[in-house]
């Protein structure tokens, strides 16, 4: 674990302390429980979102193909009477197609991430609310999936099933991350993309990777918020998502320049964002002050970050000049 | 411009510690107008932190500066300037968005009106005699993103004379230019020194050194070791000065002599010089120079043949066989390696560890079960470190810690952990100093011996002469000629350079 990750993680103890002491709801079971399902939700393609972010790149579509997804997901299975299983593969099939799209338009084109990205933002929202004539997708009344209700929206002892979903997720990308190659390429090429070029590194195929990477786990954040909230509003559904994400994934240590972060630091870059939404809720301040509250805390946090990096450099650089002094 | 009036600049006694360390211990040193000053040194003798001194960015913590016999602790930046103390710099500090004129101007503007905006003309008519003086031959108003490396280095040069410079302080100022841009410069220097204006010309390229300067001041550990007056200053003496010791010959025989090519390259072209295809063949065992001017496609061939450039027709044999290479990764298979012209944004990731640097060709090497192995990666990193001699403290610290000379071993440990079979070294020693450039070429001439082939392209033309054994001169993306040990001289090489044929004599 990174220095940073501690900090982040004294910061949401801290946090959640004086919100419990201004109300003790915040640890009852019930708000854990939401609190806990949201965070798995948003943790989801917030992990996703970093890996692109590590390439130096950035992905605007997320929020996007959330509701896209999402309302087709919820069509194949509620309309179409389509087998979930086979749903669940479409639209994870669907992400990977989206994903290669983006990468293969950023690698082999050469277009500005952003730019790309933010057409995706446009397109998947539109054809989203084109296909639906901006009428909400919705399951038949009275129909029900035991199955793929227990997967996504399902609890055991209490602990929604969307965390552990976003908690395997994260295992398993920590594991590619920091101990696999493709991950020590990852950050090769966000640091240094000529350099890993010329180390033999596939850097294209890294690249259209992470936006693959991105695209799928935004694909199951879209099955996941489809059974949650068992209806999809085309127009409004996931907007403003792909910020979250972003918000975490600077939250937890990942430099927009690339080359740096850490799955464990967006974790809990999530973690931090929806107990700062709870705080809102818990406290009574108004929930249209939901953003600012939010944007405050990010902006403080990242300065925070900042000033004890600077702090530490000097300390070392003191420290080094300390031992040379003595004989 | 205004007239120049006499410069007389003394140091006495300067000395700098840091903690632990004496940067500068007893320097005195006299600059006077119309002088050119040779400041020679390897890294960390002291240069730098005596131009920092001069440039009023530290403060010496004793000694005197005397500026035209007004006595000074210490200079701030301000008083540098006003004392007309001008910088070029290696590494150019030139905006490539902008032109000529706002480069000269940057953070000086002359503006006019209520607004303030900025004069354009005002400024054109005033960079105008400034580049007449440099000698350079673009217009005031061109796009610095269209000049070249050489005329940026012109620039800079106007851009100190614009503040009325009355000594000119250049710093490795033609490692990155051809010979005869380096001659070009030298002449804008002869210039400067006849108008009356001072130069210390800071270079570890000691023949333009010899060539150029009045005077020379030698330090060493902080010392200043010695001074050579005009007559003094040779090749030798100056290197004598500089490491303490006679310096061995450049020159190391091969252990046998090299028969077998190794690589061949057959009517190759690139997307440069499309319609003009080289050919040649490097042998394992051999130190193959490829010498000739800048632009001449040395650098484009080099990357086509490891897979970086795009490769327009021709045929790449590895041990008699053809392989295709269509990126970095078929010519790593292959055993052909390259280390790259610029370092820092090709050779290596500054920010990462040396240890990551020296694996990172080769990462799948370092896995069991698919995941990496840090602790084979330090093994090797480790074994790396002590076989090159890299001075770091752990492998385990970034590479922007070091000295470039020690950044260079670690793009070499990054191939030589693995099994080469051809090396391509383009510019393997820009910016490295003398010690440490032996001990590239030491590394280069045991890599031939174990039967790697080695191809080095470079412009410095006392490294191709003194370290190849055999070389190769391209002109506009054709092998011009090819020069035999026995044959081997400057004008050999500069005339094949140029395109003239060699009268056999």
């Amino acid at each position: 674990m990174q220095k940073k990750d501690i900090g982040l993680g004294v910061l949401i103890i801290v946090v959640g302390a004086i919100v419990y002491m201004q109300n003790p709801l915040f640890l009852s079971p019930i708000n854990l429980g939401n609190t806990a399902n949201l965070i798995g939700l948003f943790g989801l393609f917030a992990i996703g979102q970093g890996f692109v972010i590590m390439t130096g790149g950035i992905d605007l579509s997320v929020g996007s193909v959330i509701a896209l997804l999402g309302v087709l997901f919820v069509d194949m299975v509620g309309k179409f009477d389509v087998a979930w299983p086979i749903a669940v593969a479409i639209t994870i099939g669907l992400g990977v197609l989206i994903g290669l799209a983006h990468g293969i338009l950023i690698t082999r084109f050469r277009l500005q991430p952003f730019v790309v990205t933010l057409c995706g933002l446009l397109i998947y929202r539109g054809i989203a609310r084109g296909y639906t004539a901006e009428s909400t997708a919705g399951f038949p009344f009275g129909s029900s999936y035991p199955q793929l209700e227990w997967l996504t929206i399902g609890r055991s002892f209490g602990v929604p099933h969307s965390f552990i979903a976003m908690l395997i997720v994260a295992a398993v990308m920590w594991v590619v991350l920091h101990h696999t190659v493709f991950g020590r390429h990852l950050c090769a090429v966000g640091k240094n993309e000529e350099a890993a070029r010329f180390s033999g590194i596939n850097t294209r195929f890294v690249t259209i990777a992470a936006y693959v990477i991105c695209a799928v786990l935004a694909s199951i954040a879209a099955i996941y918020f489809a059974m949650f909230t068992k209806s999809v509003q085309p127009s409004s559904h996931g907007n403003f998502y792909e910020l979250y994400a972003i918000a975490a994934a600077v939250l937890g240590g990942c430099s927009l320049r690339g080359g740096e972060g850490s799955v464990i630091g967006i974790v809990l870059g999530a973690v931090l964002l929806q107990e700062l939404q709870n705080l809102v809720n818990l406290l009574g301040i108004p929930s249209s002050l939901n953003f600012a509250v939010m944007g405050a805390v990010i902006l403080l946090g990242v300065l925070a970050d900042q000033q004890f990096a600077a702090y530490r450099t000097r300390r070392n650089t003191e420290r080094a000049l300390g031992l040379l002094q003595k004989p | 411009m205004s007239a120049v009036h006499g410069l007389d600049l003394r140091l006495e006694g300067v000395t700098k510690v840091y903690p632990g360390v004496v940067a500068l211990n007893d320097v005195s040193l006299q600059i006077k107008a119309g002088e050119v000053v040779g400041l020679l040194g390897e890294n960390g003798a002291g240069k730098s932190t005596l131009m920092k001194i001069l440039g009023g960015l530290i403060a010496p913590t004793s000694g005197k500066i005397i500026l035209d016999g007004q006595e000074y602790d210490a200079f701030d930046v301000k008083q540098s300037q006003q004392a007309g103390i001008a910088f070029v710099h290696q590494e150019l500090n030139v905006f490539d968005n902008m032109d000529v004129t706002a480069n000269i101007f940057l953070g000086r503007e002359k503006v006019r009106g209520p607004f303030r905006l900025t004069d354009h003309r005002a400024m054109q008519d005033l960079a105008k005699p400034l580049l007449d003086l440099v000698g350079a031959r673009f217009k005031p108003d061109t796009p610095v993103s269209s000049l070249s490396l050489a005329e940026r280095q012109l620039l800079e040069i106007a851009k100190a004379l614009s503040m009325n410079a009355r000594l000119v302080i250049m710093d490795e100022p033609t490692s990155s230019l051809t010979l005869s841009e380096t001659n070009m410069l030298l002449k804008v220097i002869a210039d400067l020194k006849a108008q009356g204006i001072a130069v210390v010309y800071i270079s570890h390229r000691l023949s333009e050194v010899e060539e150029c300067v009045d005077r020379a001041v030698v330090l060493r550990d902080g010392h200043k070791v010695g001074a050579l007056e005009r007559d003094e200053v040779t090749h030798d003496a100056m290197i004598r000065m500089m490491i303490g010791r006679e310096l061995k010959a450049l020159y190391t025989p091969p252990a046998v002599a090299a028969t077998r090519p190794v690589l061949e390259v057959k009517d190759l072209s690139t997307k440069g010089k499309p319609d003009r295809p080289a050919s040649f063949e490097l042998k394992a065992g051999e130190i193959l120079g490829v010498a000739g001017l800048i632009g001449a496609g040395r650098t484009e061939l080099a990357e086509v043949i490891f897979g970086v450039g795009e490769k327009l027709g021709g045929k790449v044999l590895i041990d008699g066989l053809e392989v295709k290479v269509n990126s970095p990764a078929d010519a790593i298979a292959a055993g052909l390696y390259l280390v790259p012209e610029d370092r820092k944004r090709a050779g290596l990731i500054l920010e990462f560890p040396t240890l990551e640097n020296v694996t990172m060709a080769n990462l799948p090497a370092f896995t069991s079960r698919g995941l990496v192995s840090r602790e084979r990666q330090i093994e090797v990193a480790e074994a790396q470190r002590v076989a090159l001699s890299i001075k770091t403290q752990d492998v385990r610290r970034a590479a922007n810690e070091m000295s470039g000379g020690n950044q260079q071993k670690v793009v070499l440990a990054k191939w030589l952990s693995m099994n080469p079979k051809v090396i391509i070294f383009d510019e393997p020693t820009r910016g490295i100093d003398v010690g440490a450039k032996a001990e590239i070429y030491g590394l280069m001439r045991s890599l031939a011996d174990r039967g790697v082939g080695v191809m080095m392209i470079s412009s410095d033309m006392e490294e191709v002469i003194g370290v190849s054994d055999r070389i190769v001169v391209m002109k506009d993306g054709v092998i011009t000629g090819e020069l035999p040990r026995l044959k081997f001289s400057e004008s050999n090489v500069l005339n094949l350079a140029v395109g003239k044929v060699l009268e056999e004599a």
